[in-house]
Formats: structure tokens, C-alpha cells, sequence
């Protein structure tokens, strides 16, 4: 799949664009002045667990078990914007925070039902908050093609949620990875020849590219 | 689909299987392997099943004892020799090691790419021609063009949910030009293609009733709706004053002036543009594909990659960017993306004219 392509796919998955999309375009090389603040074991754990509460280990295995906590933390250091990266350190306390006020504990020690409840109401919210957001950067596109100095032109656009951006980031990085790959998807490197009509049947994995 | 857009039309326009250069059957001549339908032709192919100079006619020449291959070669111009009023070989300056070779020859051919094979030219002869070998025509960096795209339609397909796909076909469908040609007329010149593909949705699509968890998890892991999207790449018209010029101001890290590019989309190609994206829309509709929508990503020129003109040759020395009698000169002005066939099909006419010439004055 062109680099292109994937990033469309995310796109779709969690609504407007790929958080860091334009930096992975090319490769990723953001500057080591820009890798802002840095993480440590325990917010790699930390992130580990919000993956895995995302997609969870079933019969087949979870984002923990393919270290989507640690491919976060080099996607956010290397392509994105100083601003993303502040938002995505702040949503990693943010999200501890609203823990403790919906379970009065931190996430760490809230039991597996808590967390996807938690995460279930984060997501809501993070999907009304993108598409405000989506509509503001219309709005300034807009403004901006008809007149760059006018008042709706300077406006700033909204900052991405940071729980879009730890979604973003998971299902990415989970969906291909090798686990992801191979043991939740479907993965053949060379398939050697091609069949535009092949039977299909419910449950039938959906190949990994 | 094919058909329906045919009948719909009234067979005025086509969607067909698109041309792309992977081989299907094995040339062991070649060292080349048939095409194993992995999709991953711009990595450079280790199967050599997709054209490229590396898989198929470097190997060639390099077996004919012929060649030799000199990397890290920046060539810095053409060598013109005012007296014969021929051009001699090239300037080449190791990117390594900064030192400077001269390579003499019969003939020289410009295969640097549109840009940089003008910026060679604008970097040659400027004894006798301040501008460069080939400005005095005035056309030497003028008539910058590339595909403008990015916008089209895509929508879902009903049915179909008991088939899939296995292997990754490295092509999808084209559609050719059906605007201003026989009796289409419309409100701008030229016209768009199409290019598309279909196939079912993987992991990365919305499902909006799900947010996290297992259920999650297991609905990504099998495939979605079918899906088919079209894209058109639009004709931009050769304006004069689209034009890439030399900045002498800007140096690179071998001390070579940069390119200075100063081109825009005119009232032409922005007609067409909407063209371009409702026309994609009517013909998925006609073809039955549900829930359609259009789009238009923008976009800014250069992002076609599809870089053409600044270089125009011709018959006509009025006309012409290179002076195409020029003895011993030949360029090849569309290289872009890919070496693909299609850029040898423009190639073999400038080498046979100016092989031609040269058989001739010998």
C-alpha cells in the first residue's frame, strides 16, 4: 500500500486527517530541537494500557502484545508538530485525570470495564471535539481564499484531541505491526498471482495490505 | 461497470483496465521474473517485473560492454564548441570528491529530467548566450506544465459482499480524455483522464457505532464494503509565463545556482477542474455505485510530479526552446515520475532524428 493510501485509510477510521500525516509524507525527520519533552518507561506502560483497552487481547493478540505504547511515543517524537506533541504529553495526564474524577483512581488501577468505559466516553467526546474542529479549519480555509486579512482569516485553528490522537496512533500501529498483521489480519508478502473474485465468507480476515 | 458506462454513454466513453509496465510472463533472458502481485513497484522491483532503468535496460546495456556507469556525477553543462557550433561532450563534478571532469562526445543526450535538464542548459554556453544553450528563442525555462489532480469521486458498491480479492494488482482502471474531442465542446481547451481503483475497505474505515474495545477489534479485522474511487489528472496548458529561471543568489552545497519556480493554475485549468470532479460523479452514478461523493483535495503545482516543458523543441527555430538543428544536441523533455514505456515511446523520436542528423554530417 502507497504511503498515500495508508494515511487515507486512517484518516477515515477516526475523522479528518492523520495527525502527523504531512511529517510521515516524508519520511519523518523532524528535527531533535523539536522532540519537545520525552517519555518515559512508565508513560510507554502508561500507553501500552490505553492501547490495549482500545484493542484488547481476545483470541488473537492486542496492541500491548505488539508494543503499540512505545511505537506511539517514536511516531509523536518524530513526526509531530511541536504543538501535537503538547497536546499528546498533556492528554497522557488529562486522561489520568479524568479517571480520578470518574473513578476517583488512576487509570492504571482502574479494572479493565472501567477503562473501556472511560475510553468510551473519551472517544465521544473526541469525535465531536475533531469535527468542530474540522468545520473552524473549513471556516478559516475558507475566509482565507476570499481575503488573507480578514478577521476570520487570523483565526487560529482548534488543537487536535488527544485521544484522537492516541486512537490514531493504535490502530495504526497495531494494525501493522507483524502480531497485527499476521495474527489478527490476513499477511501473504508475495501472493504471486492475482484473483479479482475470491469466494468470501463471513468472519474470513481481511488481508493486512 | 464498464459496460454501463459505455451504454450510458453511448459508447463516447471507456473505463478499461489500466496500462502499466510489469511483465506477466517470465523473460529469464532478462533475469526478470513475471509480476508476483505485491504492489510495491515504487520500492524498485527485486523481481524485476516492473520497468524500470535498474530492472531492465541498464542491465541491457551494461551487457553489451558498452557502458560504464559513473555515480555521484552532477554534469554542470554541456560543452559547446562556438567554431563547429557543436556540442562536445559535458562537465560533470564528482559529488564526492568536488573535482571536475570533462567527458568528450559525438553526440550528447539531455535526459536530466524537465527541470534540471533545463538548468544544464541555462548553465551552458553562456559565453555566447548569456541565458544559456538554447535561450535564444526566448522559450528556455518558459511553458512550465504538470498534471493538476486531486479531485474526483468515490462511492460503494452494493453486492458483492461473497467476493474478495487475493494478490495486489499493481494497476487499476483508466478512463480516457472524452472531454473536447469529436463533437464535445466545452467552456475550457483540453481536457482529463481518469484513474481509479476498487476494492474492499480494510481496517483504516469509519465505523462510526464503534468506539473501543474487543468488538472493535474483531469488525476491523475483516474487510468492509466495496468501494471504488476515480481520480482525474487534468491537462495544464504551456503558458509563457509559467517559467523556471536560475537564482544565482541561492547556491547549493556545491556551490550551483538553484532553480527559482514561478508557475500558477490559470482560468483554463480551474474550469476544467469542475469538470473533473462532477463529470467522476455522474459516470459512478451511471455505473451504479451508491452513496457517491466528490471531492477536491487541491492543489498546488508540482504535486503531480509530472513536470514537462521549459525545454520545447521543435522544426519551427521561431518556436523552439532548444535549437533543435543544434548538431550533436538531443533532449527528451517529459521524464517524470517513473521510467516508465510510455517515456520511451516520447524518447525514440528526438534520438531517431538526431541519430538521423548526426549519421547524416558524418
Amino acid at each position: 500500500m502507497e504511503r498515500r493510501e495508508l494515511l487515507k485509510m486512517i484518516a477515515l477510521a477516526t475523522g479528518g486527517v492523520l495527525i502527523g500525516g504531512e511529517l510521515l509524507m516524508s519520511g519523518c525527520k523532524n528535527p531533535p530541537a523539536l522532540g519537545g519533552a520525552t517519555f518515559s518507561d512508565q508513560d510507554i506502560s502508561f500507553l501500552d494500557e490505553v492501547a490495549e483497552t482500545i484493542l484488547p487481547r481476545t483470541s488473537t493478540p492486542g496492541a500491548k502484545d505488539a508494543g503499540v505504547g512505545r511505537f506511539m511515543t517514536v511516531q509523536v517524537n518524530d513526526c509531530y508538530t511541536k504543538e501535537d506533541q503538547d497536546v499528546f504529553h498533556a492528554g497522557i495526564r488529562k486522561l489520568n485525570d479524568a479517571s480520578k474524577e470518574m473513578f476517583n483512581k488512576d487509570f492504571l488501577d482502574a479494572t479493565a470495564e472501567e477503562r473501556t468505559q472511560l475510553l468510551g466516553q473519551l472517544d465521544k467526546e473526541a469525535k465531536e471535539h475533531q469535527k468542530k474542529k474540522q468545520e473552524k479549519d473549513w471556516q478559516i480555509k475558507d475566509a482565507k481564499s476570499k481575503d488573507p486579512e480578514s478577521e476570520g482569516a487570523k483565526e487560529q485553528p482548534l488543537p487536535n484531541h488527544y485521544f484522537t490522537q492516541m486512537k490514531q496512533l493504535t490502530l495504526f500501529g497495531f494494525f501493522t505491526s507483524e502480531k497485527g498483521s499476521k495474527e489478527v489480519l490476513r499477511h501473504v508478502a508475495v501472493p504471486g498471482k492475482y484473483n479479482g473474485a475470491l469466494p468470501y465468507k463471513k468472519g474470513d480476515r481481511a488481508w493486512a495490505e | 461497470m464498464a459496460a454501463r458506462i459505455k451504454q450510458h454513454y453511448k459508447g463516447s466513453r471507456h473505463m478499461f483496465i489500466g496500462r502499466s509496465a510489469n511483465i506477466t510472463q517470465p523473460k529469464p533472458e532478462q533475469n526478470r521474473v513475471n509480476c508476483q502481485y505485491r504492489n510495491r513497484c515504487w520500492r524498485g522491483c527485486p523481481f524485476g517485473a516492473y520497468f524500470s532503468t535498474q530492472s531492465a535496460t541498464l542491465p541491457a546495456a551494461m551487457a553489451t560492454g558498452n557502458l560504464t556507469l559513473r555515480p555521484f556525477s552532477i554534469v554542470t553543462k554541456i560543452l559547446y564548441d562556438k567554431d563547429t557550433k557543436r556540442a562536445t561532450g559535458v562537465e560533470v563534478l564528482d559529488a564526492e570528491t568536488n573535482q571536475t571532469y570533462e567527458y568528450k562526445a559525438k553526440i550528447v543526450f539531455l535526459n536530466a529530467s524537465a527541470f534540471n535538464s533545463t538548468w544544464v542548459l541555462m548553465n551552458s554556453a553562456t559565453d555566447i548566450w548569456p541565458e544559456g544553450l538554447g535561450s535564444s528563442s526566448g522559450q528556455l525555462g518558459h511553458n512550465v506544465m504538470d498534471h493538476h489532480f486531486r479531485c474526483g469521486a468515490s462511492g460503494r458498491v452494493e453486492g458483492f459482499d461473497d467476493y474478495y480479492i487475493e494478490g495486489r494488482r499493481p494497476t487499476g482502471v483508466y478512463v480516457p480524455r472524452f472531454r473536447n474531442i469529436y463533437n464535445d465542446r466545452r467552456d475550457y481547451v483540453r481536457g482529463f483522464g481518469y484513474q481509479g481503483g476498487a476494492g474492499r475497505e480494510g481496517w483504516g474505515r469509519n465505523v462510526a457505532e464503534m468506539s473501543v474495545g474487543a468488538a472493535l477489534k474483531e469488525t476491523l479485522a475483516e474487510p468492509g464494503n466495496w468501494n471504488i474511487g476515480i481520480t482525474a489528472f487534468g491537462e495544464m496548458l504551456p503558458y509563457h509565463e509559467n517559467k523556471i529561471t536560475l537564482n544565482k543568489n541561492v547556491k547549493d552545497k556545491w556551490g550551483l545556482p538553484v532553480l527559482d519556480m514561478d508557475v500558477e493554475l490559470k482560468d483554463n485549468e480551474k474550469k476544467m477542474r469542475v469538470d473533473m470532479m462532477n463529470d467522476a460523479k455522474e459516470m459512478l452514478e451511471a455505473a451504479g455505485v451508491k452513496d457517491v461523493h466528490t471531492y477536491d483535495g487541491g492543489y498546488e503545482v508540482g504535486m503531480g510530479i509530472h513536470e514537462m516543458g521549459t525545454a520545447r523543441m521543435g522544426r519551427d527555430p521561431k518556436i523552439i526552446g532548444i535549437e533543435w538543428q543544434q548538431p550533436g544536441l538531443g533532449s527528451t523533455q517529459c521524464v517524470c515520475y517513473r521510467w516508465g514505456l510510455y517515456d520511451f515511446c516520447i524518447m525514440r523520436e528526438p534520438f531517431t532524428y538526431v541519430y538521423g542528423t548526426y549519421s547524416k554530417s558524418r
